[in-house]
């Protein structure tokens, strides 16, 4: 089969996926490259948050698009059920000393606009009788929602592959190489070379490696995110929920079950590194205590399942989007540092209008590559979280 | 294994019991499972992601071996050459309380 096309993508996550549809939609010849499965990454295996809110504002611009324009009519028009819906939700705080994060948090969605309101915890018991009394208060976003990340990033590919976008999985792309100074070829771990004039890479924390063929180093950790779900429950509520401190978050699905992740920022110390994503000793359990802190009722949930997915995480937690300026013709779409799901749909457009030379829906001069500069441990863009 | 998606793999062809239930705990059907691979859902994990086959409380204990030989007849192949369905912990459902046995400790600070 002829190996050449106008764009390939590396990377079948619904970053890669959602650029390859709207692409075929202009009527680009596009093909995917995957090392695994379809949508083996992050893209299946994250928390199903859709959120307009708690964006830095060179983020939000994407997320805006995602959100406003994408996301509501996306099950349409991937003729398959995303599960999206807007139900609202509360950001959450436990301690007094974390009010104030919140009324920061909504001061930046007010100048956004995006509606938000600072509530106390009676109001947010009113309003969710389910939650806890250890709550004091909360910020409510009635644009915050969530849908299925499996459906989603599945129905972009089953889409795609419909207006023939060529998916070639099993085949491991290992380096990039340049012809007359920009980036042409694609080889695989197979032996096989693939060419187009435009290439995308949307491979994850991978997305470092094949960078570095081409001379571009991205600062990136490779950081272990995990999450549970319970068997299904009779309907509760809608909201998202999460926690301010960022160790908790979820929502019960269309199908009754609840599903909750977070973060306790120990995990990236255990030793879970081993190919495959695993999940951490203590990870689980401290979701499990979280659910039955926030929400009580679920105490006697039953887990049934619970897995664990690679995050790309750059040391300012922001992505890096852009045609990189030393090697034209490759486009970094990487570096979502845990929260590219939501974003995912806006990217597609985006990276399309990126090939096809059309005015970008969102600005990315944020997103360069070499706005990474050493700043000594304590600098102010380190990854630990600021107290 | 590399597979190219753009392979044809024919027409979806009606058959007689396509109704039959072969995920008994998500009420998979047959003719469900064969409409997927149609979709582009060539692995035993696509197919579970996207009908939900296994992802019910049997975890695809009971369907697994089914559901396999269904994908690898539409797809032509040869049912070992399909993935098996990835087992996820717990082992058996377990309640939230049980698995965050410190519970109590950690709402009481
Ligand atoms: C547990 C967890 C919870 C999360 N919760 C949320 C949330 O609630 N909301 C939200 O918005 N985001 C969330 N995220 C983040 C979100 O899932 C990711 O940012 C998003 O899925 C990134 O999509 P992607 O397409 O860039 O990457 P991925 O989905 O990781 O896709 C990359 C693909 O590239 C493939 N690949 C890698 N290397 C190669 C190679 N060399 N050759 C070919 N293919 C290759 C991989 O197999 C993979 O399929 C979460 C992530 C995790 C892990």
């Amino acid at each position: 089969m002829n190996n050449t096309a106008d764009v390939i993508i590396i990377g079948s996550g619904i970053v890669g996926g959602s650029a390859a549809y709207y692409m075929a939609k202009k009527g680009l010849k596009v093909l995917v490259l995957e090392k695994d499965m379809i949508g083996h990454g992050a893209s299946s295996r994250n928390g199903a948050g859709v959120r307009i809110s708690g964006r830095v504002d060179s983020e939000f611009g994407i997320a805006r698009v995602a959100i406003r324009e994408i996301w509501p009519t996306l099950s349409e028009e991937l003729e398959v059920d995303t599960e999206y819906e807007k139900p609202g939700s509360f950001l959450m705080a436990v301690k007094e000393e974390q009010m104030a994060a919140l009324h920061r948090s909504c001061e930046r969605a007010l100048k956004q606009e995006i509606e938000a309101e600072v509530i106390d915890g009676d109001e947010l018991r009113r309003r969710c009788p389910y939650i806890s009394e250890k709550v004091v208060g909360a910020v409510w976003y009635p644009e915050d929602g969530f849908a299925n990340p499996m459906k989603t990033t599945l129905g972009y590919y089953k889409q795609g592959r419909k207006l023939g976008v060529r998916y070639v999985t099993g085949e491991e792309a290992v380096e990039i190489r340049k012809c007359r100074g920009r980036a042409r070829q694609v080889v695989t771990a197979a032996g096989n070379i693939y060419e187009a004039d435009k290439i995308i890479v949307a491979a994850g924390f991978e997305s470092r490696a094949l960078m570095k063929t081409v001379g571009i180093h991205l600062p990136f950790l490779e950081r272990i995110d995990e999450c549970l779900i319970t068997e299904p429950q009779p309907p509760m509520f809608r909201y998202r929920l999460s926690c301010v401190d960022g160790n908790f978050y979820g929502h019960q699905t269309q199908h009754g079950s609840f599903i909750f992740g977070g973060n306790t920022n120990m995990e990236r110390y255990e030793d879970t590194y081993a190919g495959q994503p695993r999940n951490t000793a203590s990870s689980v359990s401290d979701k499990a205590r979280n659910a039955a802190l926030f929400v009580p009722a679920l105490r006697g949930a039953k887990i049934v399942r619970y897995w664990a997915g690679w995050l790309d995480s750059t040391i300012d937690r922001l992505p890096v989007i852009q045609e990189i300026p030393e090697v034209p013709g490759l486009i970094s779409a990487c570096g979502f540092s845990g929260h590219g799901f939501a974003l995912g749909p806006g990217m597609g457009r985006l990276l399309t209008e990126m090939v096809t030379g059309e005015p970008l829906c969102a600005d990315i001069s944020a997103f360069q590559y070499d706005r990474f500069h050493a700043e000594g441990c304590f600098g102010p863009r380190t990854n630990y979280p600021k107290v | 294994m590399i597979l190219d998606r753009s392979r044809d793999i024919g027409e979806f062809v009606p058959e007689k019991d396509d109704d039959l239930i072969i995920c008994r705990c998500e009420e998979i059907t047959k003719g469900e499972i064969r409409r997927a691979v149609h979709e582009g859902m060539w692995t035993m994990t696509e197919v579970r992601r996207y009908l939900r086959t296994g992802m019910g409380l049997c975890q695809g204990k009971t369907c697994g071996r089914n559901v396999k030989a269904i994908i690898a007849k539409e797809l032509g192949v040869k049912p070992v050459q399909l993935e098996d369905c990835r087992a996820r912990g717990p082992a058996r459902p377990v309640e939230m309380g049980t698995f965050g046995d410190e519970t109590e400790a950690c709402i009481e600070e």
